[in-house]
């Protein structure tokens, strides 16, 4: 049905010709869903808007040979490709919300591609669009027709732009990272959703992703890009269980999933035991009753509804729950860069929930609790070096200068496994991985007792995110920290974390174990964030020989 | 909707102390200016004793805070005080002008954006092409180029070499009558009384002075509407119209240009306010009996009463302004009136 040859795609950019994608060739049949895994950068959504020659200025085609039955989708006009595009192949999109015009209701929106491909005329254009917001099982669809997008939440916004794509019954669905910034149960309704329309309309899918394991369980088949090339193509189930490539082999390994430990997502030969790890007696940080409420158009929000628990000494607790649950609120709280409404925080037996947060800055404390930020690109300050970030909070809060700031911030660089060479550059010359490295470095500078992670690794590849894991797992036995680690994949809090607490709605609904609330929870929301999760074809058993180190 | 009202109605009521504090401001700024006007008004040959009698004639001599509420009392029946310059009252001499100025600034603004904005989208969709090079030499011209110049240039060359443009004193050449008052804008009146003759006649004298002031104000909003385009295109929906199929132009207009207008119409109030206080070396180049080059002479002959007029109706005229835009901000854009607190 599409078939792709040798195709390469090149961008012009002010250092000279860039080649995204180097020489590709896959077949997709009638029916078929194929999954294109890679990391950023490698390639596969260039892959995929070259396909619809939807390509951003400055990007062509150099070679090969795109035909979709029968058709030459190279050579043919672009009259004939508007017809094409939405009628025959249609695409959705990663960030939904940014996908639909912002200032255009998502009734009209359906109705243009409607009407664009003469499947409505102004007379049934209205009751056709409906039909199409019921197809994607939006409640209340006539009223959701009037919507604007910002009315709407993610998954909402993710289902239209999907009848957007469907509406006028495309034989091929291109789905470019679909669920990439949606909650983790909002991504199983929206992916279950997607694979039902497509079963029932008998098309084929291309499904383009970084997450092997989504990959692996909604795809027939998988081709594995790396640096705009496909390294490996294979039955979904066989190339997760048993990967050819080098490449394949690493990114499988670096999948978080049950039944691994934290060095088994690094490669091979880089895992190095685990150092021990015990939790000591002593509570560190005691939250009793802690409420937050905002000010609100339409009466008060209550972010954090009066939640209690303790952290003890050399803990790691995981805090999870999905977008909107009170998680990132209390952790800002916790970190004392948000006042509380009520309740009381001790850190030590000692309340500081009292200290307002502006004035925390210049508390003892300060240098006691600090917090590594979720976005290691945005949380860096990008006209100073490393180095100027990283001895930032030693110059605010130390009387260390000269001679032994340098070589304290040499020492943190080391425990970082930043090289020394790289201190010295800005954050946009630092790949992902450097970036977060700097944030911890920065992080722990001043040596913290109690460091919050929000999300330290919701941006970065999977590969990446296991060496910074493991590099957190690494300076906790080093430094002897109590981590709190904010997060909505329970995969990754499950390698991490002896202690889960799992909040819905400003409340905590479950806390315990890590093992207790994984592996038998007792809260039905639990079960869901679980079930939820991408459950890989094979759940193969630790591919190493090591037991897993928790 | 109900939010939607609110917030307008909270807009509206937002100009009220604004104004306030104009006439505050202006009513301090007129008594902070050098100079005595009972002393210009008493005339060359005056005595000390003149001047009094003068000064006391206009209120001058009572305390400033009685002479303030004096202000306000007049102000609110609709008083604005008699020029001492002209003879008039002032708001008599305002409905003269302000026409005049608006006519001017009006007719500018829609030619520079029946120019700017389709030169801009031209820009932003052959981007480095001869179109966007165009665009970026006009741009250029418009803000190097000042308009006591450029409007000097186009007397000299359409007026004396061309002879085209008729002599460039004020908005109508004496031989036509003025045409009934019923806007002040001559070129709609002139069309109500049915007097295409008029008409053509107040174009002529319009055209080279709103030339000059629309080549002053293209390059805003050439670049804004370059910039927004360009902004609106690289965005995710575009890619999203483009990968259903809809049409080039759909996606053009439909999809980029309604979202790249929500900062042109921004810019373009700013840029209105601006003129309408800025044309003055423009009024004076053509003998435009409008707002600019009254202010001047008011405020050259310390007339407290004009300088307040003018000051008030301007400030006025930018509260108005901005509500229009505002609220068209509003209608364009679905998200204002919910995202605000």
């Amino acid at each position: 049905m599409l078939s792709v040859t040798n195709l390469s795609v090149s961008f012009r950019t002010r250092r000279g010709e860039v080649n995204a994608v180097r020489g590709i060739s896959f077949d997709l049949g009638r029916g078929e869903t194929l999954g294109i895994v890679g990391e950023s950068g490698s390639g596969k959504s260039v892959t995929s808007y070259a396909l619809l020659r939807i390509l951003d200025a400055g990007g062509t085609i150099r070679a090969g040979d795109v035909t979709y039955g029968g058709v030459d989708l190279r050579a043919a006009s672009e009259r004939d490709m508007r017809d094409i595009r939405g009628r025959e192949i249609s695409m959705i999109f990663q960030n939904p919300r940014a996908a639909l015009n912002p200032i255009r209701k998502v009734g009209h929106q359906i109705e243009d591609v409607l009407r664009q491909h003469g499947r409505a005329t102004r007379q049934d254009a209205r009751a056709k669009a409906i039909k199409a917001l019921a197809d994607v099982r939006i409640n209340d669809p006539a009223a959701r027709y009037d919507a604007y997008p910002f009315e709407l939440s993610g998954g909402m916004c993710q289902r239209i732009v999907i009848a957007i794509a469907l509406a006028c019954d495309p034989k091929l669905l291109i789905a470019d990272e679909p669920t990439t910034g949606l909650d983790i149960t909002t991504q199983k309704t929206v992916m279950d959703l997607s694979r039902d329309l497509i079963r029932a309309r008998g098309m084929s899918s291309i499904l383009i992703t970084h997450d092997l394991g989504l990959a692996a369980e909604y795809c027939d088949r998988l081709a594995v890009m790396k640096d705009g090339e496909i390294v490996e193509t294979g039955i979904a189930a066989a190339v997760f269980a048993a990967p050819q490539h080098p490449y394949t082999a690493r990114l499988v390994d670096a999948t978080p999933r049950p039944g691994l430990g934290l060095r088994d997502l690094l490669p091979a030969k880089a895992r190095t035991p685990l150092p021990g790890h015990a939790p000591g007696e002593r509570t560190l940080v005691q939250v009793r009753d802690l409420v937050k409420t905002y000010p609100g158009k339409s009466g008060p929000v209550h972010a954090v509804k009066g939640i209690s628990f303790t952290i003890r000494e050399g803990q790691s607790v995981g805090l999870v729950g999905e977008s909107g649950c009170g998680k990132s609120t209390t952790s800002s709280i916790l970190v004392r860069l948000l006042d509380r409404t009520s309740g009381d925080i001790l850190f030590e037996g000692v309340d500081i929930a009292d200290i307002p947060a502006e004035r925390f800055v210049r508390d003892k404390r300060r240098s006691q609790i600090q917090m590594v930020f979720q976005d290691a690109t945005d949380s860096l300050n990008p006209r100073h070096s490393a180095r100027q970030t990283i001895a930032d909070p030693i110059l605010r809060m130390s009387d260390l200068r000269g001679a032994r700031l340098t070589a304290r911030i040499e020492e943190l660089a080391t425990l970082c496994g930043l090289p020394l060479p790289l201190l010295d550059r800005f954050p946009h010359q630092l790949s992902g991985g450097q970036k977060a490295r700097v944030g911890i470095a920065r992080a722990i500078a001043l040596d913290p007792k109690f460091l919050i992670l929000d999300e330290p690794t919701a941006a970065l590849d999977v590969s990446i995110q296991a060496v910074v894991l493991n590099l957190l797992a690494d300076l906790r036995a080093r430094l002897g920290m109590t981590y709190l680690f904010v997060s909505h994949d329970l995969n990754v809090v499950r390698l991490l974390c002896d202690h889960v607490i799992v909040m819905q709605g400003g409340e905590i609904v479950e806390q315990g174990p890590t093992a207790q609330v994984m592996d038998t929870p007792s809260h039905p929301y639990t079960r869901n964030l679980l079930a939820a999760a991408p459950r890989p074809p094979v759940l193969a058993a630790p591919m190493t020989d090591q037991p897993a180190a928790q | 909707m109900t939010g939607r009202t609110r917030a307008i109605g909270m807009r509206l009521a937002q100009t009220v102390p604004v104004i306030i504090g104009v006439i505050v401001i202006s009513f301090i700024l007129t008594r902070a200016l050098p100079g005595d006007p009972a002393v210009y008004f008493a005339g060359a040959m005056a005595d000390e004793q003149s001047i009094q009698q003068v000064r006391e004639a206009l209120g001058l001599d009572k305390p400033l805070v009685t002479q303030f509420f004096l202000y306000v009392g007049d102000l609110a029946q609709g008083d604005l005080g008699r020029s001492i310059s002209t003879g008039q009252p002032v708001l008599t001499d305002l409905a003269m002008r302000l026409p005049a100025s608006l006519e001017l600034t009006l007719s500018a603004l829609v030619l520079s954006c029946l120019i700017a904005i389709p030169l801009g989208v031209l820009a932003a969709v052959r981007q480095g092409s001869w179109v966007d090079h165009l665009c970026r030499l006009l741009v250029t011209a418009g803000v190097s180029l000042p308009t006591f110049f450029t409007g000097i240039m186009l007397v000299y060359i359409f007026y004396y070499l061309l002879g085209w443009a008729p002599s460039p004193l004020g908005r109508l050449d004496f031989i036509y009558l003025e045409p009934p008052r019923v806007t002040g804008f001559f070129l709609i009146d002139s069309l109500l009384a049915g007097d295409p003759e008029t008409f053509a006649a107040a174009l002529r004298q319009l055209a080279l002075p709103a030339i000059t002031l629309a080549l002053f104000t293209l390059a805003p909003i050439a670049r804004m509407t370059r910039a927004a385009m360009l902004q609106a295109l690289s965005s995710d929906y575009i890619r999203t119209a483009r990968a259903a199929g809809l049409s080039r132009s759909k996606v053009l207009f439909g999809y980029g240009l309604r979202n790249a207008l929500l900062p042109v119409v921004t810019t373009l109030g700013m840029v209105f306010s601006f003129v309408l206080g800025a044309n003055v070396l423009v009024e004076k180049v053509f003998a435009w009996p409008g707002i600019g080059s009254y202010a001047v002479e008011a405020l050259v002959a310390s007339d407290y009463a004009a300088v307040q007029g003018f000051v008030l109706a301007m400030a006025f005229l930018f509260v108005t302004l901005n509500l229009i835009i505002d609220l068209s901000y509003a209608l364009i854009d679905p998200r204002i009136g919910f995202d605000t607190k």
